[in-house]
């Protein structure tokens, strides 16, 4: 029997909401191609809880029909751990930019790898600060010279995809927003893949970045590609491959299922498989303990 | 000299950390309230493993007396050092025991080695059972139970263990005995068969209960001096009791796991104490915008910044009055007692759930610590509904009505979608600009109409005394039970006792009962009288006298007892 609710999703929201991206954004490539991964998942609305930071690229989720929690600037992994760790039905998935998640919010990033729940990073790489006008972000290119950085950067840009792996995430993947096809797969399989998934997008700013462009990431990176004899489950070999800079390779780097989820770890889910939400208090064994007490 | 100890007994051990202190103070605390006595304890200590010098107080009584009390009547010694330390509480009636001290002198001491005589039994972790056989010998409590008490607390450690800490009781106990024969120390207690029954429990453990019994399913938190010890008993009993708990890496991280817990439908409390606390302080603004529930448990002590980690105060009202940036409702609660701790939790829960909004339990250091005697019977685990409905496909998590109070769901409960924004939204959860529509309606419903209601819901403080009296020493947490002994001291029909379980926000008529009182007196540990700060505030009136103190340390029965007589 097929129900209404059974069709697939369109995940568009009514016309009347106000786009606020720049005309030519790379975030649009990104909206569309995840509503393509999530149609061809079959996902429905309410199964997916989209989370968010502070930014341009956090207002994603104001633009696809699902439920979301837009939070604080960097705080949107803790969020997202809380929500699965809750109701581990829910397809959990954290849509931010490369200051929410490396900077604001790099310490979460370290420490939920660690933990591993089962959600999905996407972050919208575009090397910049685009809502604060074009300062620098964790992983803007030395000697850029932004308003805040009159000389240029000085510091090295973080490498993701390197910190993730040494951290054993048990999926990385690059992909470029000019890429739809190829984005759209990575990001299916790395919803798909158990544990924290990481996808770093890299994206144009075509207002405050005018040296990584569509053109620049096109020239800056190259594809794993299936000719190449490439263990995708070998950390050291992964490795390797994440610390390429001079070309960026794109593509899934890392994968492998050797970890077990936090929602699985924390035990609540072994027997009763019901998210909180579902459960009553369980009074009787909460009388009993303190009775046992002295 | 002779001694007749009856009635209510101060007994103070002090040592070194890790001299024992703690075991020969569970000991005698268990067997005493076994006996039928009522107990109490509270203990003073430094922030370290080992070293120091640290002393646990038990007081001893007929008639349950849950207050500190600065007068020693027997001081126990584990470390000749000891003497130094709390020489301020000794009295002329003051009885010792234990190590000696070369320039100390009394009446009424008796050397006993307690080490030496624990390695002629074997080991001198035998020490602890000596110190307390002593001290059950001179009260004259009979061998028997606390030998029986200690083979059911030794008894996953072999035959060989227990029968060597039984014959360690029994020597000390035989010392014991025989100073008090010596010295001719006689003692008559009434003692309550229905103690022994009774919960023996800190103040952070009733804290505990209390979070179970209102329902919480979900804690992630980070350690810190004094408020560790609710995550501690969470995570101990969560597996069993169905609570998911998480040591977080940070606070900020530990109250955003919980935010979102709670916005997918679990019952969320966070743990923490002032310097966590102003870590979570954005999140606390994010929990007001979003209308996600949430508790926040912060256990107090003196700052700025790292202060003094294992000393008390209540010095972080004005914090968690004025935390996060904008405007918003909030409901802070300050139990004093056990049952009050129980009973709050429970409630300070349930109300986050019921309004949408952070509730507090603001306790200190002095009450995580303290361990009480409570009947059973007064902690009661009752149901609680969590006040979540299941959406339909018009679902708007923000839907203004007419209370303020829009139906909560959550994610998957239903056709609808529950989407919350940090940034000002509509009714549905999107982001807006609007300035003359949407902004002035969720404020009216977060701030204004929240407040009506919380107001109309706030708890009473309790009142000990009439309520028309012309004195009102008014108290707020764990000053409650100290404040009412001082006051009963004092005897005078016109001095009432009124302590607050909740205090912000106040209800009418409360507001109104403190501004018509000739005088209000306000006691608090902290430096400039904080919540005085609040009541003059919020009754419109001018608080009289303040008692304050700030240097870490508990009032004390007798401290506070003058110090009230002085303002009267």
């Amino acid at each position: 029997m097929v129900t209404a609710s059974q069709q697939k999703e369109d995940f568009n929201v009514p016309p009347e909401v106000d786009n606020q991206w720049c005309p030519g954004c790379g975030n649009f490539p990104i909206l569309q191609t995840l509503k393509k991964s999530l149609q061809d998942l079959d996902l429905r609305s309410q199964e997916i809880t989209l989370v968010s930071g502070i930014g341009q690229a956090a207002k994603l989720p104001q633009y696809l029909k699902t439920n979301y929690f837009n939070g604080l600037h960097g705080r949107a992994l803790p969020v997202a751990t809380g929500i699965k760790a809750a109701n581990p039905e829910q397809t959990v998935i954290v849509t931010s930019g490369d200051g929410d998640v490396y900077g604001e919010g790099g310490n979460h990033l370290i420490h939920t790898i660690r933990r591993n729940p089962n959600i999905t990073v996407i972050v919208h790489d575009n090397m910049i600060y685009g809502l604060t006008k074009g300062q620098a972000a964790p992983t803007t290119q030395e000697g850029m010279v932004t308003p805040t950085q009159p000389e240029g950067v000085i510091d090295e840009p973080i490498n993701p995809v390197a910190l993730a792996i040494s951290l054993d995430a048990p999926f990385v993947a690059r992909a470029n927003a000019g890429d739809p096809k190829e984005t759209q797969e990575i990001l299916k399989e790395a919803i798909n893949h158990s544990g924290f998934s990481l996808v770093d997008i890299f994206q144009p700013c075509v207002v405050f970045n005018k040296v990584n462009t569509y053109q620049w990431f096109k020239e800056h990176t190259y594809y794993i590609g299936d000719e190449y004899d490439y263990d995708v489950s070998n950390r050291a070999e992964a490795f390797a491959k994440a610390v390429e800079e001079d070309k960026f390779p794109l593509g899934v780097i890392y994968a492998h299922d050797r970890r077990k989820t936090f929602e699985d770890a924390i035990g609540m889910y072994a027997v009763d498989k019901r998210p909180l939400y579902k459960r009553e208090m369980n009074c009787s064994v909460r009388s009993a303990l303190l009775a046992s007490q002295k | 000299m002779s001694q007749h100890i009856k009635d209510d007994f101060s007994i103070v051990i002090a040592g070194q950390a890790g001299q024992g202190i703690q075991s020969v103070s569970h000991i005698l605390t268990h067997v005493l309230k076994l006996e039928g006595y009522h107990v109490f304890a509270t203990k003073e200590y430094m922030s370290r493993v080992r070293g120091g010098m640290n002393s646990t107080t038990i007081r001893v009584s007929s008639k349950k007396r849950d207050a500190y009390q600065s007068k020693v009547d027997l001081f126990v010694p584990l470390d000749p050092n000891a003497y130094e330390h709390s020489k301020k509480r000794f009295t002329d009636e003051t009885m010792f025991l234990g190590f000696k001290k070369e320039d100390f002198c009394s009446d009424c001491i008796m050397e006993v080695d307690f080490i030496n005589i624990a390695q002629a039994i074997g080991n001198r972790v035998f020490a602890n059972a000596v110190a307390a056989g002593a001290i059950l010998g001179l009260m004259g409590v009979a061998i028997e139970q606390p030998k029986e008490y200690l083979r059911q607390f030794f008894v996953k450690k072999g035959e060989d263990i227990i029968k060597k800490n039984q014959e360690a009781l029994e020597k000390g106990h035989k010392m014991g005995e025989h100073f008090a024969f010596s010295h001719d120390v006689t003692c008559s207690f009434e003692t309550d068969e229905d103690v022994k029954d009774d919960l023996f429990i800190s103040g952070i453990d009733a804290v505990g209960f209390g979070a179970l019994a209102g329902g919480v399913d979900f804690c992630s938190s980070y350690p810190m001096s004094p408020s560790t010890g609710l995550l501690t008993f969470l995570a101990q009993h969560g597996r069993e009791c169905g609570v998911v708990v998480e040591q977080a890496t940070d606070e900020i991280g530990a109250i955003n796991m919980t935010l979102g817990a709670s916005y997918a439908g679990a019952r969320g409390i966070v743990t923490t104490a002032g310097g966590g606390f102003a870590l979570m302080c954005e999140a606390l603004s994010l929990s007001a915008m979003t209308e996600t529930p949430i508790t926040i448990h912060i256990a107090q002590r003196p700052g700025p910044a790292t202060g003094l980690p294992t000393k008390t105060a209540q010095e972080d009202l004005d914090l968690v009055l004025h935390a996060g940036h904008g405007e918003f409702m909030r409901a802070i609660y300050a139990p004093g007692t056990p049952v009050e701790a129980y009973e709050i939790t429970a409630h300070a829960l349930d109300t986050a759930d019921k309004y949408q909004i952070p509730t507090f339990v603001l306790i200190d250091q002095y009450f995580v610590d303290a361990l009480y005697t409570i009947d059973k019977e007064e902690f009661k685990i009752l149901p609680h509904k969590k006040h979540i409905v299941e959406s339909d496909r018009e679902y708007k998590r923000y839907a203004l009505t007419d209370d303020g109070l829009s139906p909560r769901s959550v994610p998957g409960y239903g056709e609808g979608l529950v989407c919350v924004d940090s940034d000002e939204h509509d009714e549905y959860g999107r982001i807006t600009e609007d300035v003359d529509g949407f902004r002035m309606q969720m404020m009216e419903k977060r701030l204004f109409k929240r407040k009506e209601l919380l107001e109309k819901d706030a708890l009473d403080p309790e009142i000990v005394g009439k309520k028309s009296a012309n004195t009102l020493v008014v108290c707020w947490g764990s000053n409650r039970n100290v404040v009412d002994e001082a006051v009963e001291n004092i005897d005078d029909k016109e001095v009432s006792v009124v302590h607050f379980v909740q205090v912000f926000p106040m209800n009418k008529k409360t507001k109104k009962m403190i501004k018509d009182t000739k005088k209000v007196v306000v006691v608090e540990n902290n430096a400039t009288g904080q919540f005085a700060n609040l009541l003059q505030k919020e009754c419109d009136r001018k608080i009289d006298k303040r008692i304050l103190k700030w240097n870490g340390e508990l009032y004390s029965v007798e401290e506070l007892t003058e110090k009230i007589k002085d303002v009267l």
